[in-house]
């Protein structure tokens, strides 16, 4: 369908919809970022939600977000402020205004906005009428419940169930405000609905009426189309971080002719791995839902002493309970991937909300010397690349590894160019076979990455036992000596520190040496990216490096760090990667920390750098 | 394929033992060593799984794989084993502290999952290695170091808490009756799913003589009844006494008196495990306590072989997973 009225091209957009947890806002946000990325745009969605599954309807702790960016250039993050914010009601309407830009447009759902919404909203009058709201945004009040109730009669819904089609009533009149194609939801309709045909149906009236409504009311004036994003040639889908995390375990698995064993216990944000990965039982996937996270570690441990590829996956809570098994694993010099999704802390914390606070837990939170290595994929895409690259530390080194996501990256989503499979990183591995049976096994021997065999059960002759106890140099057998302890204490931490010889070097945005250079590591990578930079096109002498390797760091990392007067480290924390940076390399690292459960702003951060330029400094 | 025949030595890895002199884990040690050569199993096909205490050492003084874990965990590693190796016999030892107590919550779910494994629990009724304070198995009124006034705990029994899970092989033995070890182990080896053999063991140094009543040949007769399917319950020392089900409850008879008809049959066939359970609860000295396979129910689908069958049904279903059909399903677009 296309639109009579005036189209006005703009280069991005940034929307967010945000209602009531049970208005279908995260399935409108889904399918709007879809459509997007299917109609070529850049994409990047920031879903916010509360933990609670139905929180008091109509109150401000109720209210779900769903926030999308998408646009004709490569964009890094779902932006900072708002150009078009719909809601579906006042608690929605306040709790997400202050981020509206002045002049954008405001949609909201005039029948959610009744005395009993305001009560519940704790709001004196109607937010809708203020004058001020009026002057500085451009306000449309849409009878949504009863233009949908219209739309959708003729398919004997009940009113009730009728009223739950009012999301895509406004997915409708968004589509049709930004040029977007019906059709990829239309299928999704189908695809979701296919089998209740009266629900499918209502559902199609209520989009087609929500796009009708904006074409033929004369409130709307234009429309506005976003042109497809010159992006590397190749096949694109959209995708999520812990799909890709998930697909990335799949992909590793294969690479290395291993199957994937995946013991894990329910947590948000880590969930969805489990969810994504039983789908694919058929590439040899085995899922286990343990009792608790000890459990799900341990289990991970078992299946990896039996020769298969073990993963493990939790947020910070569940990492705690898994640190003494993760502990053997490191100490009987096993391969494994130990995934946090981390989210906000401490304790329970913030379920549902974002936060770097896990990284020394990762580095420090065993008992022990016990270092093991660190990866953390810095976007949604990137976690299928750094899942391959986790497992194929951990085979090569014997070694569990760490991978940081967050709740940020887990739930959002972007454009993916499809890899070509051949390309892929293929794994080695190899197990020992039976050896002349007068040798004796050696199962602690080190190869010149310091690493032992992988020998499995089942194999003749190699029978040895593995334990928690401080075990021999090469025989593995218990000692107490003190000698021997110290050198096998040393030995599996030079073992880790030697990873950093075969990890690329760290690479920078920017020149090598500057007044300034803004570190980070994981989720903020998009922020910081775009922030640094504007700073650049500003003309300021700033450089971005941004960590995805944090345990080893890169091995060249220490001399970029000393090549600035500068160097500032933005982190969802209160400076954890700075206390690592300074403690390692003496360099006066500043700090710039956020813990509110929410991803940085382009701006605050770009407020943040100008506040240690020269000019700033001296001033 | 003929396999070399083995003998108990060939499973003694070399690695000294170190339990303390007159510990009763030797003689379980020993019966391992001894059931082991007669089930044909090659010694690099069997892994010992432990977790924490004295017990959980056995790994280190078997010539096979072995892993020597963390406190209370020992089912957790051999589910992550188990599932994704079924070709492996496997093993797991452990302890009334580190089954009941730390490990409590895995004991549950690796029987109620029925694992096919073998679990030999080791019940002293005291922590060994920690020296000497009282366990989930202490008697109430126990005076150990760390109950000087007595336990006030209420003790936990490893039959009842496996009934209660649906374990589909429970049985029970003594460190002090060998030959009666040996055939526990060896049916609990030959039961598919998972079985667990308690074991009453004598810690010498912090608990001695605990289970006397039960381990002293003299007072064997008395105080334990030897289970065995489709008999009568008897024993005394002259089998003089019987075990009667009268209503809802158990009762020491005379066989004189009784005759042998009105007996309790065990049957440990039997799928509802109510009379089992009763069984387990016979606690001295009261009654009499029964030593032998409680329940042994054949044919409940095991956890490692379901893990495996939905894979292989999965394949069946849906082919080969491949990657490039996995990245290009469902909505994708072409940049030029």
């Amino acid at each position: 369908m296309t639109t009579s009225k005036d189209v006005k091209s703009v280069s991005g957009i940034t929307v967010r919809l945000a209602g009531d947890s049970g208005d279908g806002m995260q399935l409108l946000g889904t399918q709007l970022t879809n459509t997007s990325a299917l109609a070529g745009n850049d994409v990047a969605t920031f879903p916010d939600f509360p933990a609670e599954i139905r929180a008091p309807r109509g109150t401000r702790a109720g209210v779900s977000g769903f926030q999308v960016q998408f646009a004709r250039e490569e964009i890094f993050t779902p932006g900072d402020t708002l150009d078009a914010l719909v809601v579906m009601n006042p608690a929605a309407m306040v709790t997400n205004l202050q981020d509206l830009r002045k002049g954008g447009i405001l949609i909201a759902n005039e029948d959610g906005f009744t005395d009993k919404d305001f009560k519940l909203a704790k709001v004196d009058s109607n937010p809708l009428d203020a004058t001020v709201i009026n002057d500085t945004y451009r306000v449309f009040k849409v009878p949504m419940t009863r233009l949908t109730r219209d739309a959708v009669s003729e398919h004997g819904l009940s009113p009730k169930i009728a009223d739950r089609c009012k999301n895509f009533f406004a997915m409708g009149l968004v589509y049709w405000l930004f040029g977007r194609s019906l059709d990829p939801t239309l299928r999704f309709i189908e695809a979701k609905f296919g089998k209740k045909p009266e629900v499918a149906s209502a559902n199609e009236a209520a989009l087609r009426a929500g796009w009708a409504y904006g074409e033929t009311t004369e409130a709307f004036g234009e429309s506005y189309q976003v042109e497809a994003a010159d992006l590397t040639p190749g096949t694109y889908r959209n995708i999520m971080g812990n799909q890709a995390l998930a697909w990335g375990l799949v992909a590793a698995s294969k690479l290395s002719g291993k199957d994937l064993f995946y013991g894990t216990y329910p947590i948000t944000p880590a969930s969805d791995i489990l969810h994504e990965l039983t789908k694919h039982k058929n590439f040899g996937v085995r899922t286990f839902q343990a009792e608790d996270e000890i459990a799900a570690m341990c289990a991970t441990i078992g299946a990896a002493f039996g020769g298969t590829m073990g993963v493990t996956a939790s947020s910070g809570p569940g990492i705690a309970l898994k640190a003494e098994a993760m502990g053997l694993g490191m100490m009987l010099e096993l391969p494994m991937v130990v995934i946090n999704v981390q989210r906000g802390g401490p304790s329970t914390g913030l379920p549902t909300k974002t936060e770097q606070s896990d990284l020394l837990q990762a580095m420090f939170g065993r008992n022990g010397e016990s270092p093991i290595p660190i990866v953390a994929p810095c976007s949604p895409a990137d976690c299928f690349d750094m899942a391959i690259e986790a497992w194929r530390i951990a085979t090569e080194c014997m070694v569990p590894v760490m991978l940081l996501s967050d709740g940020y990256i887990a739930n959002g989503s972007e454009p993916w160019k499809i890899p070509d499979i051949k390309s892929l990183p293929q794994i080695q591995i190899t197990h020992p076979e039976g050896a002349d049976p007068a040798e004796p096994f050696l199962p602690y021997l080190r190869d010149k990455n310091l690493s032992r065999p992988w020998a499995i059960p089942g194999t003749e002759g190699l029978m040895h036992r593995v334990g928690g106890l401080e075990k021999e140099h090469e025989t593995g057998n218990v000692s107490y000596d003190p000698a021997n302890h110290h050198l096998m204490v040393e030995t599996r931490a030079n073992k880790v520190a030697k990873i950093a010889e075969r990890i690329p070097d760290q690479d920078i945005l920017g020149e090598s040496s500057g007044d300034l250079l803004v570190v980070s590591w994981g989720g903020t990578y998009g922020a910081c990216h775009t922030a640094v930079r504007r700073c650049q096109e500003a003309g300021h002498q700033v450089s971005h490096v941004h960590l995805r390797y944090i345990n080893p760091f890169p091995k060249n990392l220490g001399e970029l760090l000393r090549s600035f007067d500068r160097v500032l480290v933005p982190e969802l924390n209160m400076g954890q990667l700075r206390m690592l940076l300074r403690s390692k390399y003496l360099v006066d690292c500043l700090g710039f920390n956020k813990v509110q459960g929410k991803p940085f702003s382009v701006s605050e951060l770009i407020e943040a750098i100008e506040t240690h330029l020269p000019a700033a400094v001296a001033a | 394929m003929s396999l070399p025949v083995l003998k108990a030595a060939d499973f003694a890895s070399d690695q000294d033992v170190r339990w303390c002199p007159g510990c009763g884990d030797y003689s379980i040690l020993a019966q391992m060593k001894k059931v082991l050569p007669e089930l044909g199993v090659p010694r690099e096909k069997i892994v010992f799984v432990s977790g924490i205490g004295c017990s959980s050492r056995f790994p280190y003084y078997m010539n096979t794989y072995g892993m020597h874990s963390i406190h209370g965990r020992a089912p957790t590693f051999a589910t992550g084993l188990k599932a994704t190796r079924p070709d492996l016999m496997v093993w797991v030892i452990t302890g009334d502290g580190d089954a009941l107590s730390i490990g409590g919550n895995h004991f549950i779910h690796v029987l109620r999952r029925n694992l096919d494994i073998n679990i030999v629990l080791f019940n002293n009724r005291i922590y060994g290695l920690t020296k000497g304070q009282y366990s989930p198995t202490s008697t109430e009124g126990q005076v150990t170091k760390s109950t000087p006034m007595g336990s006030i705990d209420h003790p936990l029994s490893p039959l009842s808490l496996a009934l209660a899970a649906e374990a589909t092989f429970v049985a029970r033995s003594l460190d002090a009756h060998v030959k009666h070890l040996g055939m526990v182990l060896k049916r609990a080896s030959e039961h598919k799913g998972t079985s667990l053999v308690e074991v009453y063991q004598n810690c010498n140094v912090f608990n001695d003589g605990a289970m006397a009543y039960a381990q002293e040949k003299k007072q064997r007769a008395e105080n334990v009844v030897e289970l065995e399917h489709g008999k009568p319950l008897v024993f005394g020392k002259d089998n003089e006494k019987g075990i009667r089900l009268i209503g809802n409850h158990l009762r020491v008879v005379d066989r004189s008196e009784v005759p042998d008809d009105d007996l309790l049959i065990h049957d440990e066939k039997d799928p509802n495990p109510s009379i089992q359970m009763m069984l387990a609860r016979m606690r001295h000295p009261e009654m009499p306590e029964p030593i032998g396979v409680l329940r042994d129910v054949a044919g409940v689908a095991t956890y490692d072989d379901q893990i495996n069958d939905q894979v292989k049904l999965a394949k069946e279903q849906r082919g080969d997973g491949d990657l490039e059909k996995l990245f290009n399903a469902g909505d994708t677009w072409v940049v030029d």
